[in-house]
């Protein structure tokens, strides 16, 4: 017998036109707690959802314990001992803790009916396992975050499980319910059971886990021991880059510090996503936000834009305080926001071209409530041209324009508004190289024009690029800035790996 | 995109089947009924189906505008009686105030509706329900369940009121159907409420004020329904909490449903609506012209929406 718990051999998925998975080996050993790292798109999920049977895979060999196996479906997959505790817990608010842990597998005497008793002493057992001791009686919408977790675990658990996969399991946890899980965890290692354990968390990685395989772009890159890989060496694993190869096309260095400050914001702190953010940009600057996915970077967006409100902190534009309570607020302050969200965010899909440029500008074309459709078709045959868009018409409905020219629409939405400020997230995800270097230009464009502009980016190498200066976040919090000389992708890299090592000192004292 | 879907789409002549249906419908039930219902084809039969159609009229243009931001309006029956109500018990005070009052009542209430969509993130159907069940009481309240008549009273007169032989409720539909049509197609309101329709998220990052706009959404259905309302009240001389507007509300969705709305928002029809309106008025009148039994009115009324929604599914699934 193998110490190997699981075998992934050779996996590979095909979406249409999209390779997911290309040829991927995965081993998880009896007893460890294994993660599996990687930016989006990297295959992590479509690699989770085939070993607990929510896809099947194209072709290559999975193994469980020697045997081998094909999960169809997720029930196949728990029957054969993989559990999975989702990112969204399905459990049932309105149940107790018991019945969840019980639900569809309810102990009955021989006449159907249930034996509550053995229901609560055996839940209560179950998580007194676990080193929890609770009211197994208390509904579950009653019970916190980490607890429901628990829950769901213990429910996992009772189908005999050897690995227990946790997509995300701390996304919406405290760092004290994270201290809970974690200890949970350790229990399940000595049990002899494997975690599979899935987290944006860098410092959780390297606190809990044993070992790391690294995915990118649907192929294995490495596997390691945690305690043998550096932080900087994981995380250009997962983004590609060597630091060395990185040939620098750096943007030339313009000195900045005679122009006016446009913005300052100080403190920024919203619940455990930003912890006091200072950030200041001046006119006609490109600022970047760098840091991994997690770190607070569009949380930050959000609350310049008024779309979310910080727990604590100020923000000043052109020197005066302002109060961003909705978007409409920031609007009014010129301040605009063009979302990574295209689909969700972005576009109206079945309004015209010309009404979803305008949608955010109709008072400038208004009077008396009734807007004036020929400065409308003005303003957008004009962005239609300027940004060459490729339209039939400036009434075709934007659903059935490409991504590319979809997103040059909304850029033209916020730039029909003229705005002093406009805040990018992720404005090149999506589209093809074409539009993107043309959208690349445009916004060199839009600084030289005075606009000020932060620029939200999970690809370094774009970062150093375009940016005059450029913002780390680390888990919340802003761990350096770097400009000039000093702006490279290596030296990114190098303040998240010490924001990283800043905070596990922290955490340690 | 399969073939099935692009056989249907040009249908006659080019013209969109999906868009243009509900007048094509009308159009053959027009025929169908010229032929075989006995003395159909005359200025009184045309002047009926005005006068009858005029609720119905009204209130899906409020339904129009509720139906494509997004959300529903079951509550305009209940409305209605409640204006109507609210009306009778003020004509003491004068026409114009009474008036004033039953159409303020109206609008209070539809501000309520909207207030609490915006405000608690309800969905629509469950909000509107509260005034749809509750309106109801509140307007059996107002006179103890009982019916305000007022026979002799000069607000009668309103409603009987016409204009070289061509009752006003057919000027007032033709205000409220060109004001509806304005709004939604050259007012910025209209463009706000279709984006919050199309997708409520971005019109709220787009700085649009949404909070706002669905109140005065579900204001104005109020404020279609009390319109009616009072009409109604004047024509039949009398005010019945019991049964003014009941299934008002199913027949206006209908209307809106069969005009060609899209009814997960986004895309008002308001043309449709007036043919969709027509039909569903149609139906009522040729089965009763016919002798047929009235229950075979709602079985067709069902027969017409489900083809409708038919149709409707081919367009989403086209244009996809």
């Amino acid at each position: 017998m193998s110490d190997f718990l699981l075998k992934m051999t050779g996996v590979s998925k095909e979406f249409p036109g999209v390779k997911a998975l290309n040829n991927v080996d995965f081993y998880i050993r009896k007893g460890e707690v294994h993660s599996l790292m990687g930016e989006n798109g990297a295959g992590k999920s479509t690699l989770i959802k085939i070993l607990t049977g929510i896809y099947t895979k194209d072709s290559g060999t999975i193994e469980l314990n020697g045997r081998q196996m094909s999960p169809q479906n997720v029930l196949e997959a728990q029957a054969a001992g993989i559990s999975t505790i989702f990112q969204e817990l399905n459990l049932i608010p309105d149940l107790s803790i018991a019945e969840n842990i019980f639900l569809g597998r309810e102990p009955k005497d021989r006449f159907g009916k249930i034996q509550w008793k053995k229901i609560y002493v055996k839940s209560t057992e179950a998580l007194k396992d676990l080193g929890i001791n609770i009211d197994v009686q208390l509904k579950l919408k009653d019970i916190g975050a980490a607890i429901q977790q628990m829950v769901a675990l213990v429910r996992a658990l009772d189908i005999n499980a050897n690995l227990v996969v946790m997509d995300e399991p701390t996304s919406s946890l405290d760092d004290n319910e994270v201290k809970v899980l974690f200890k949970v965890i350790r229990n399940l290692k000595e049990r002899g059971v494997s975690v599979l354990f899935i987290s944006h968390r860098l410092s959780e990685i390297f606190e809990i886990c044993d070992r790391v395989t690294i995915l990118r772009d649907g192929k294995l890159v490495g596997e390691s021991l945690i305690r043998d890989i550096s932080h900087g060496e994981l995380i250009s694993k997962m983004i590609g880059k060597d630091s060395e190869s990185i040939v620098s096309n750096k943007k030339k260095a313009i000195d900045f510090s005679t122009k006016e400050t446009y913005l300052t914001a100080n403190g920024i702190s919203s619940g455990i996503m930003l912890k006091g953010i200072d950030l200041s940009i001046r006119k006609g600057e490109i600022v970047g936000l760098a840091g991994l996915l997690g770190s607070g970077r569009t949380e930050l967006a959000r609350v310049l834009f008024g779309d979310d409100q910080a727990a604590n902190g100020k923000i000043e534009i052109n020197g005066k305080k302002v109060s961003l309570k909705h978007p409409a607020d920031a609007i009014i302050n010129g301040v605009a926001f063009c979302s990574e969200e295209r689909k969700a965010e972005g576009i109206i899909p079945n309004m015209s071209v010309a009404d979803n440029i305008t949608l955010a500008s109709f008072s400038d074309i208004t009077r008396f409530g009734f807007f004036s459709r020929k400065k409308q078709l003005q303003i957008t045959n004009k962005y239609i041209k300027q940004l060459s868009i490729k339209t039939p018409g400036a009434n075709r409905e934007i659903k059935f324009l490409s991504g590319g020219n979809q997103q040059k629409v909304i850029l033209a939405r916020w730039l029909a508004l003229k705005p002093d400020f406009i805040i990018l997230d992720e404005p090149t995800r999506g589209i093809d190289v074409g539009a993107k270097s043309e959208i690349d230009k445009l916004i060199q464009s839009m600084a030289n024009e005075g606009i000020s502009i932060l620029l939200i980016s999970s690809e370094m190498e774009e970062l150093v690029k375009r940016c005059d200066r450029v913002a780390v976040l680390y888990e919340g919090e802003k761990v350096g800035e770097l400009q000039g000389e000093e702006l490279s992708v290596d030296a990114i890299l190098h303040t998240i790996t010490a924001g990283h090592n800043r905070k596990l000192q922290g955490a340690n004292k | 995109m399969n073939g099935k879907t692009l056989s249907l789409k040009p249908a006659v002549n080019g013209i969109s089947f999906s868009k243009h249906g509900a007048a094509i419908i009308f159009i053959l039930l027009m025929i169908l009924n010229g032929i075989f219902t006995p003395n159909f084809a005359s200025l009184g039969m045309l002047r009926n189906l005005l006068l009858q159609v005029f609720p119905i009229m009204i209130v899906s243009m409020g339904m129009t505008i509720v139906i494509s931001s997004g959300g529903i309006d079951i509550s305009v029956g209940s409305i209605m009686a409640v204006a109507a109500a609210a009306l009778a018990k003020n004509l003491g005070i004068g026409i114009f105030p009474a008036i004033v009052i039953g159409l303020s009542i109206g609008v209070v209430f539809g501000a309520f509706n909207g207030f609490l969509i915006a405000k608690f993130k309800i969905q629509p159907m469950i909000v509107t329900l509260i005034l749809m069940v509750g309106g109801r009481g509140i307007a059996q309240q107002l006179n103890n369940g009982y019916v305000i008549s007022f026979y002799d009273h000069p607000f009668v007169e309103l409603g009987l009121y016409s204009i070289s032989g061509i009752p006003i409720q057919v000027f007032v539909m033709l205000l409220v159907i060109a004001s509806v049509f304005i709004l939604m197609y050259y007012m910025v309101l209209g463009k706000y409420i279709q984006a919050i329709g199309d997708n409520l998220r971005a019109s709220e990052l787009s700085g649009i004020k949404t909070f706002k706009i669905t109140i005065i959404i579900y204001a104005l259905s109020a404020f279609f329904a009390s319109l009616a309302a009072i009409f109604e009240t004047s024509r039949i001389c009398s005010a019945d909490p019991n049964t003014l507007g009941r299934f008002m509300e199913l027949d206006a969705i209908a209307a809106v449903a069969v005009g060609g709305t899209s009814m997960t928002g986004g895309k008002a029809n308001v043309i449709g609506t007036v043919f969709g309106a027509l039909i569903i008025q149609l139906i009522t009148i040729s089965v009763n012209m016919n002798n047929i039994n009235y229950y075979y009115s709602l079985i067709l009324k069902a027969v017409i929406i489900i083809a409708a929604m038919y149709l409707q599914q081919f367009r989403t699934k086209g244009t996809k």
